[in-house]
């Protein structure tokens, strides 16, 4: 299990250069950002000031060793904008998106597990039809104009919670409830089809025919079984915390990592992007891994590995 | 003796048949997809007006069903252009990116897939690790990243749609090859002495087809959830084009006085990726191997 | 005169990891481990042995479907090419296989008059209008009727799941069919028609057959020589109705004893102790030796090579001389 981890740590290394270097390249060939800042018909001289300062006349290949110099010992450059440093400017915004993140995590688990389990076990009912009719609303119905009904509706119509920013204590409801519905959705119809998946084994029939109640059968056998393939879809959702709310944020005027990274990507702030982009492809590294350990623990049959075939 | 059945029944019976198979929430969704397709392919003929026309006396007309008048049906936005013609264009741009993207991926997805599963070693380690890369990046976040700092143009933005789910298609293609590969009908052809071309052109390919076909049927509203949240954001299509995205994302200004300009669109895209959704489903149903 | 199949010190190893990369060691698996052997035009040679012992490995590198790390196979005395270069593929026209399991060697999308075509049209053979008479000739002469030719594999019994895989393999007239467990997914009933007609086709046809078969009385009906391998080597091989009746290497006395017969009566029977060990722990000396009741010092250090014996039958037992004759009779 620990070589295990080992291995996998090490995938999760190389992915997160991956990004970094797929992202400085992009990045960097894609334009000056010295004619975005200063505008294009600043002084050539300023201009050209401008990119000594920054080290953007050296070549690219300098650039990037550079680059993944700094940033092994945790300076991510500073900001092209405001000259403080980049990882700073992004972590200090990372409370501000965890807490609608965090909350709407907590309503997608609330409501799309249960409804996701009690749609399986009353198939075919009434009850089962609506939901997943509202889970494929759920998922088909995109977030900005999720947002933007209930903006209308309890913002415009109603007057109940304003529509947007950050100044208020209701503030924070409207954003959080956007994003748990969509995930709530798609939680509670994986949720379903794992479960139904579950329930259609021999094992499950074996259960119940050597006459344990059924109830019994759904805790002790069905839920164990079918958390297995639901662990990695909360595990997807986990590694969104971060990056997942960009569109709602931008909706909302809320002042979290999507916002910062929409403006950062509009005014080429370069440093600010990588910083963004690395700690989004570290946090969803960081959970994926969390996911293949939780697997480990409850799924007994990954606990030993034998020998994997390899020609 | 058995009685005969009464006609009556049998008609119902079939009746009955033809919507077991044909479930009527299924034949609603193909409808709607029919229309979108109609529209799109019919957007000059049937666009009253001119997308950008103003007509600056009926601004911010409502639509009929909220009192407005029939020369704009769904209402005019601030400039007076008529929302539908605008809806109708944005109805063929969005479906033309969103296809074009969709069929970008299954090529380029599939085609690593069986490339991985062919060559296998380090060959199919690369893609792997590339499959590993996609899937560890919310790919809003690369599009935006992409589209910001390369400009906007429509090649780049149906280009970036494509690369956006083509990791679906290649794992499911390297799946199925391989274990086509392993035991069975592929590689009893391939010992027959047939070229690769005829192994996988004429029969792995028809026989992964109908999980590919569903898998379409996943990414497509993906990516017209995709393009028209880019659009939304103002990084997408860009004016003077129009998108159903972006004129979203252009009557939320608009919330307030005239959330028609809003509200068209959004339930254009509602329904339908809705509908493809409930085709996919039943599609999946329907194809499904193990049933036949 | 050459024999049409020569097989001479054939070998495969695969690497294994144990454990997970990048700690795990890597190790070598010998799934054939130096094999020879050869089959004369219209002669059957019988492989028999445990799952696991390389047998179906074997198969795959003598139709070069996988590269073998050492040794050779020759066709007529044309040494086998590089496993999917052209005149590989070309030589699929000599060579042919049977399978297992026939549904999972058709393609279930494509009628299986098609496919027993398929093999003419991938060698470019004949005009298509040709073709389907001669698939629907072949199809007869595996005993399918001509309505067969517009089925689907599904609609079609195991038995003529198999006879199809056999007309699309005789198509294009090979000279040697590899036969890689023929028979062991088919019923029972079903059985001994598919061997008649091996047999049969063999008779007419004058077709050389490599035939793998755990299943002992099977193979000594349809083989001229059987071998019997033991962890990727062969330990035995020669004339079946010697070898079956009076078995000399160990493992072999304890297959056969292992046959089930009527009235065995007083027959001692040798039960073999364990599994068959892990191919990547193959034991040192001679690979039997764990479970060999008989094993002395010598076979946990030397390899026993594979020789003739006084009755020319070839064996690798160092003790083959000095066992007891009457074991086993």
């Amino acid at each position: 299990m620990l070589r295990y981890l080992a291995a996998r740590l090490l995938r999760a290394l190389l992915t997160i250069f991956l990004v970094v270097t797929f992202a400085f390249f992009v990045l960097h060939l894609s334009g000056d950002p010295a004619m975005m800042i200063l505008s294009a018909d600043a002084p050539p001289e300023s201009i050209a000031a401008f990119r000594a300062a920054w080290g953007l006349d050296r070549p690219l290949w300098v650039q990037y060793l550079n680059y993944i110099a700094h940033a092994l010992t945790g300076d991510l450059g500073n900001s092209m904008r405001d000259g403080r440093p980049a990882l700073d400017l992004v972590l200090e915004r990372v409370p501000a998106t965890l807490s609608i993140t965090l909350p709407a995590f907590a309503l997608k688990l609330g409501i799309g597990i249960p409804a996701g389990i009690y749609a399986a076990l009353h198939r075919n009912s009434t009850a089962d039809r609506l939901t997943m009719l509202l889970s494929v609303a759920g998922f088909t119905v995109p977030s900005f104009v999720l947002a933007l009904v209930l903006v209308l509706v309890f913002s415009v119509q109603l007057g109940w919670l304003p529509s947007a920013g950050s100044d208020q204590a209701t503030s924070v409801i409207l954003p959080i409830v956007t994003l748990g519905v969509a995930g709530a959705a798609i939680l509670a119809r994986f949720t379903r089809s794992a479960m139904l998946e579950v329930l259609g084994q021999p094992y499950i029939r074996a259960a119940s025919a050597k006459g344990l109640s059924w109830r019994r059968v759904v805790v002790e056998h069905a839920l164990p079984n079918a958390a297995i393939p639901t662990t990695t879809i909360v595990g997807f959702m986990v590694g969104t915390l971060i990056a997942g709310a960009v569109v709602v944020e931008s909706v909302f005027a809320w002042p979290g990592i999507g916002r910062l990274l929409v403006s950062a990507v509009s005014n080429r702030d370069l440093a600010v992007v990588q910083a963004i982009l690395m700690l989004v492809a570290a946090t969803m590294v960081t959970s994926n891994i969390l996911v293949d350990v939780i697997y480990g623990w409850i799924d007994p049959r990954l606990r030993s590995k034998g020998v994997v075939d390899a020609s | 003796m058995r009685a005969e059945p009464p006609a009556g029944s049998i008609e119902r019976s079939a009746v009955a048949r033809f919507f077991v198979a044909w479930p009527p929430l299924t034949l609603v969704a193909l409808a709607w997809i029919a229309l979108m397709i109609i529209v799109a392919a019919g957007a000059d003929v049937l666009a009253p007006y001119p997308f950008t026309k103003l007509d600056l006396r009926a601004r911010l007309s409502p639509p009929v069903f909220m009192g407005g008048t029939w020369p704009h049906p769904l209402g005019s936005d601030e400039l007076g252009r008529d929302v539908l013609s605008r809806l109708i264009m944005s109805i063929r741009l969005s479906l033309l990116i969103a296809f074009f993207g969709t069929l970008i991926a299954a090529t380029v997805g599939t085609a690593m897939g069986f490339v991985a599963a062919h060559f296998r070693g380090k060959v199919e380690a690369v893609i792997l690790v590339l499959i590993d890369f996609q899937a560890s990046m919310p790919f809003l976040i690369i599009a935006l990243a992409v589209l910001a700092f390369f400009g906007n143009n429509l090649v780049l933005l149906v280009v970036l749609m494509g690369l956006n789910s083509w990791e679906r298609y290649a794992r499911i293609a390297r799946g199925l090859t391989l274990s086509a590969n392993e035991q069975g009908y592929a590689s009893a052809v391939r010992q027959l002495g047939a070229s690769n071309f005829r192994v996988y052109g004429l029969h792995v390919l028809p026989n992964i087809a109908s999980t590919l076909i569903v898998s379409m049927t996943i990414t497509f509203p993906e990516t017209i959830l995709l393009e028209s949240g880019l659009s939304f954001l103002g990084l997408g299509v860009q004016p003077p084009l129009s998108s159903l995205g972006n004129m979203v994302g252009y009557g939320r200004e608009y919330l307030t006085r005239a959330p028609w300009i809003m509200l068209c669109p959004a339930f254009v895209i509602v329904v339908s990726t809705l509908s493809i959704s409930i085709v996919g489903d039943w599609l999946r149903d329907r194809l499904d191997p193990t049933l036949q | 005169m050459t024999a049409l199949l020569e097989v001479s010190g054939l070998a495969r190893q695969f690497r294994v990891r144990r454990g997970a990369w990048p700690f795990g060691r890597s190790a070598t698996l010998h799934a054939v481990d130096g094999v020879s052997f050869e089959i004369e035009a219209g002669r059957t040679l019988g492989l028999v042995g445990e799952s696991g012992c390389g047998k179906s490995t074997t198969a795959r590198l003598v139709l070069g479907l996988t590269q073998a790390s050492r040794g050779e196979v020759r066709i007529g005395g044309e040494k086998l090419p590089p496993t999917g270069s052209a005149p590989w593929r070309a030589m699929r026209q000599r060579m042919q296989m049977v399978y297992q399991d026939p549904l999972s060697a058709l393609d279930r999308r494509v009628r299986v008059g098609r496919q027993v075509m398929e093999p003419l049209a991938i060698h470019g053979i004949g005009a298509s209008g040709e073709r389907r008479e001669k698939a629907v000739a072949m199809m007869e002469a595996v005993g399918l009727a001509p309505h067969h030719f517009e089925r689907f594999p599904h609609e079609l019994s195991g038995g003529q799941r198999q006879r199809i895989v056999l007309a699309r393999a005789l198509i294009v007239d090979p000279q040697l069919l590899v036969c890689d467990e023929p028979i062991s997914a088919l019923d029972v009933s079903i059985q001994a028609q598919v061997v008649n007609l091996l047999l049969d086709l063999q008779a007419r046809l004058g077709l050389a057959y490599l035939f793998i078969s755990h299943d002992l009385r099977m193979v000594r009906q349809v083989s001229h020589e059987v071998a019997v391998m033991y962890l990727g080597r062969i330990v035995e091989q020669g004339d079946p109705d010697q070898l079956f009746a009076t078995p000399a290497h160990p493992y072999t006395r304890a297959l056969v004893s292992a046959i089930p017969v009527p009235n065995r009566g007083a027959r001692r029977r040798l039960v073999l102790a364990g599994e068959p060990p892990n191919p990547v722990d193959r034991p040192a000396g001679c690979a039997f030796h764990p479970r060999c009741p008989f094993a002395v010092a010598r076979c946990r250090a030397e390899i026993p090579e594979l020789r003739t014996l006084a009755d020319g039958r070839r064996a690798a037992c160092h003790l083959v001389e000095e066992l007891p004759q009457s074991w086993a009779a």
